[in-house]
């Protein structure tokens, strides 16, 4: 019997071992250095905050594996040797595979801050973060003030859960306003006025200088490159974004970059290879999407695409209209299609936006100016079906139908206020206005 | 730094979590009004007993509104579920234990020694905590108070406090906040105000409740009620009818419509309670398959028995001579013989692909068990009901299930259960209106293409015990008979995923391997098989 090996037990990994599990009789090993058992890694924030518990976050009851013939490792793969298809774990076991897949995720960046490896100073990524956030973060009296480096969705959320321990909060944003790379400057704007008003201490265009030891190689303070601000503080969380966790793939003859390179059918250089999720980087870009895209929606996809293959169903990964969620503070974010900020923005995109007067709610849609196409809707405190915006995506409708349209895809709760009438309006006066 | 280090996952309690001075105040000013009825409970004589039952009211009243005010209105408006595992109260902790044992003892006091309550045997006053009732009871029914009145009171006062605190925990959701107004009023008119009114208008009508319905008002059709329904004349044979049409005409029509949110999550006082009281508790329900295999047997049980009980307790006073009154005992055999079997057919013919394996075989086995004794007793004439004596089964129900399970352990345990263990595994009205939303109801929550990120919020927080989770990541709408549309699991969603709606019936049920956003061919071959 072929024998698949999974090396990450994430959501790209298990998505892979459960659908090869339902398409064939393969054995399944899944190895893990971080968990025993599978867990939602987008919920290690909840279980800090005290919404769940750690168990909650398991999607699968722990007889889930056994049942359907997923054995699970726990271990950490020192060296993989691709010629006689043999795994080496860093205490001595040996595993061989027929096909092996490599989903090991992310790991925080760092950029060679001096005192990026003192005790107190951490990213958030895996439970082991989170168990070391309880250490140095567990209340106000041991952490009398965290300092959180770099401004995107994982900072955002360690500011939330180190809030919600009445932990006081500085955030320190390389950019002039808070994920401008990603968001136009209205949306971007509403949340930084959202973030200060959770008493967050929002530091815009501030980059680390350095980190200072205190005793026992304890932090102590952060210095702040543009203005030399000494921050004292007792916990710095680093979320500047996160990179392929391949380390030890780099040593074998897969081909890597900065993730492990895959073509379209997610296969490395060496045959039987794949990479899928965080880890893959696509030798092209797809479309408008990143060449390597570290999100979970993504990973998911890759996993069912690559179990495809790997049955004998040959299929590239071929993913459709992009999407996107995420959550800052008390608001819900969802984008469909592409939405740009100023920076990337192309000369044929054009915006229209509409705020809420309560600075909670507000929608940019995008469409090409010469076409009247309609490119993308980002919403924030609107949900939006997925389902709607995915076929006016296929259908390339222009903006007049999706705004005129819009109530289709309201997926607030019943007996919410709708806004498309405002919605619609801001459009007419906006079209005046150009 | 002399700080003890308070380092764990989830189990000691991090120190910001501490009530602030404001709600410790208000928690004083809560218990002094409770304290007030332990000291009534003692027979401590209040010489106003109208002023001092006002002054406990107020007092619960008032410090309840200040703790919420100042847990909930200092906040910006989400989700409020910071801290949920950490607190004693609703982790089971210490607190949680001693609150569920308090509960349970007093549920256990109020159905089977009422009389250390202070309730009056013949003709005497009645003493203690009931006798400092007796004032609103006269005011509202001209009569003294019971053990049931008091009960009442404190239910429906329960049910108000708590739902002004879970409509300022939830003040950014409109659907929350309405279907709270809901159940405050109909506790509040339906249950508390109406039939005191009623007696007072009319002393011979029984107690009736106008939105409890059978079964989960099992005691509707006995003998004694009948008898005073007729003995009351129009209004009394009316609300015999309306008693008969709710449950066989309006709860399916509602049911189709809406599913059976709209009594469970709307209407009924054993829900109220739950989603207000009970609300610090939903997320202690058991989540793991073995509690769904057990819940689906246990409730179906319950729901036949409660089925034979009543048909045997409506038999025992039916006759058989149909000169003397058209409804005889045969006749009224066969029409309920002549109902199940419609019910079961149809089930079987139109939505026998829809059933799990295990339904089937409950389903063809509890039928099976129903004619044969129905059929048993057809055929004879003897006095014994299916075997047993109709008072027995009443009596038995009425111990086991009207007071063991839906109080002591249905409210006793919330603490250590979680809020709706009643309405999961015991309430046989919640089984009828849950068999026709898993197959005749345009109501289903709806799950929104490939949002999901799995983090378990949903179902962490399902006071029913329903993995939503295990649905929403595979992109597959909750179509389960044990959801009470609640509406929390859309809620808590940080991603936008669930919406509750009415919709209609095709593509309800929509199972899918490959979720929205992947290869469009992938989704068409994989799924489309």
């Amino acid at each position: 019997m072929e024998h698949v090996v999974i090396i990450g037990n994430g959501i790209s990994g298990v998505t892979a071992a459960r659908h090869i599990r339902k398409l064939s009789n393969k054995k399944i090993t899944i190895i893990s250095g971080e968990s025993e058992y599978f867990f939602s890694r987008t919920a290690l924030m909840y279980v800090y905050m005290g919404h769940m518990k750690f168990e909650h976050t398991k999607p699968y009851e722990d007889w889930f594996w056994e049942k359907n013939r997923i054995n699970l490792k726990k271990g950490f793969i020192e060296t993989l040797d691709t010629a006689t298809k043999i795994l080496h774990f860093s205490n001595g076991d040996k595993l061989d595979y027929d096909k092996l897949i490599i989903a090991t995720g992310s790991k925080p960046n760092t950029f060679g801050w001096k005192g990026q490896d003192l005790k107190g100073v951490q990213g958030l990524y895996s439970k082991q973060d989170l168990e070391n956030l309880e250490v140095h973060a567990p209340n106000n009296t041991i952490c009398k003030r965290a300092v959180i480096i770099g401004g995107g969705l994982i900072g955002i959320e360690l500011a939330e859960m180190l809030n919600s321990r009445k932990i006081p909060v500085t955030f320190l944003v390389r950019e002039s306003s808070f994920w401008n790379g990603v968001l136009p400057d209205g949306e971007s704007d509403m949340i930084n006025r959202h973030i200060k008003n959770h008493h967050i201490d929002l530091r815009l265009s501030s980059n680390l200088k350095e980190i200072v030891s205190g005793e026992q190689g304890k932090v102590k303070s952060v210095i702040i490159e543009e203005t030399g601000e000494e921050i004292a503080c007792d916990f710095v969380g680093l979320t500047a974004g996160v990179s392929p966790n391949i380390d030890f793939i780099k040593l074998s003859d897969i081909e890597t970059n900065k993730g492990v390179l895959v073509n379209r059918f997610l296969e490395t250089n060496i045959p039987n290879v794949y990479a899928i999720g965080d880890c893959a980087e696509q030798r092209e870009a797809i479309g408008k999407r990143k060449s390597i895209e570290a999100v979970w929606y993504t990973g998911r996809i890759m996993g069912e695409v690559v179990a495809q293959t790997i049955c004998s169903n040959k299929m590239p990964y071929n993913p459709g209209h992009w999407f996107n969620s995420a959550k800052f503070f008390d608001i819900e974010y969802q984008t469909y299609g592409w939405v740009h900020g100023s920076k990337g923005k192309p000369d044929y995109e054009e915006h229209v936006h509409w705020k809420h007067d309560d600075d909670t709610k507000c929608i940019t849609i995008a469409f090409n100016r010469n076409t009247n196409e309609f490119l993308g809707i980002n919403t924030f405190g609107i949900r939006m079906r997925h389902e709607v915006f995915d076929r006016w995506l296929t259908e390339k409708r222009d903006v007049d139908y999706v705004i005129n349209h819009l109530s289709e895809a309201n997926f607030d709760p019943e007996f919410y206020k709708h806004y498309e009438q405002a919605i619609q309006n801001a459009y007419k006066n906006q079209l005046q206005i150009v | 730094m002399s700080h003890k280090p308070n380092q764990s996952m989830s189990l000691a309690k991090p120190d910001a979590q501490d009530l602030s001075v404001k709600q410790k105040i208000a928690l004083a000013i809560g218990f002094t009004g409770c304290f007030i009825l332990v000291l009534a409970l003692f027979n401590t004589n209040f010489s106003n007993k109208g002023l001092f039952l006002t002054l406990s009211t107020v007092l619960i009243t008032v410090g309840t509104v200040i703790f919420s005010n100042d847990a909930y209105l200092n906040t910006s408006k989400g989700i409020k579920n910071d801290g949920v595992w950490f607190k004693s109260i609703s982790s089971r902790g210490i607190l949680g234990w001693l609150t569920g044992i308090f509960l349970t003892l007093f549920y256990i006091v109020l159905y089977f020694y009422p009389q250390y309550l202070g309730l009056a045997s013949d003709g005497q006053n009645n003493t203690g905590l009931i006798a400092l009732f007796d004032p609103l009871s006269q005011l509202l029914s001209g009569r003294p108070a019971s053990q049931w009145f008091v009960y009442g009171t404190l239910y429906t006062l329960a049910i108000l406090v708590f739902g002004y605190k879970f409509m300022l925990k939830y003040r950014d959701n409109k659907h929350e906040k309405l279907r709270t107004v809901s159940v405050m009023f109909f506790q509040l008119a339906f249950a508390f105000l109406i039939p005191e009114l009623m007696y007072r208008l009319n002393s011979d009508l029984p107690y009736y409740d106008l939105k409890s319905i059978w079964p989960l008002n099992y005691y509707n059709f006995e003998r004694y009620r009948v008898n005073q329904f007729i003995d009351a004349g129009d209004v009394g044979l009316g609300l015999l009818i309306f008693g008969i049409v709710s449950i066989l005409i309006i709860t399916p029509i509602l049911t189709y419509k809406y599913g059976k949110r709209w009594y469970c999550s709307w209407v009924c006082g054993c829900g109220a309670l739950a989603e207000t009281v009970g609300d610090p508790f939903r997320h202690l329900s058991d989540k793991r398959q073995i509690a769904w295999k057990i819940e689906r047997w246990v409730v179906h049980s319950v729901l036949v028995f409660v089925v034979l009980m009543t048909t045997a307790v409506v038999c025992s006073y039916l006759g058989n001579d149909s000169s003397k009154y058209w409804l005889t005992r045969k006749l009224f055999l066969g029409l309920v013989t002549a109902i199940l079997t419609l019910v079961f057919a149809l089930t079987m013919i139109f939505k026998r692909q829809e059933l799990g394996k295990d339904a089937r075989y409950g389903a063809i086995g509890y039928f099976v068990i129903i004619i044969f004794l129905i059929g048993l007793h057809y055929f004879s004439t003897n006095t014994t009901l299916f075997l047993f004596k109709s008072e027995t089964l009443r009596t038995t129900y009425a111990f086991l299930i009207g007071s063991i399970f839906s109080g002591v352990i249905g409210t006793g345990f919330y603490p250590i259960f979680g809020s709706r263990v009643w309405c999961r595994f015991g309430c046989p009205m919640a089984a009828i209106l849950g068999f026709q939303q898993r197959l005749f109801s345009k109501f289903r929550i709806t799950t929104n293409g490939g949002q999901c990120i799995s983090c378990g919020n949903c179902s962490t927080y399902c006071e029913m015990g329903i993995d939503v989770r295990a649905y929403a990541q595979k992109g597959e709408n909750i179509v389960r008979s044990s959801c009470v549309g609640c509406g929390i699991c859309s809620a808590v969603c940080p991603r936008g995923v669930l919406k509750l709606e009415n919709d209609s019936m095709k593509g309800r049920i929509n199972p899918t391997e490959i979720l929205l956003g992947n290869d469009v061919n992938l989704m068409d071959l994989v799924n489309q098989k």
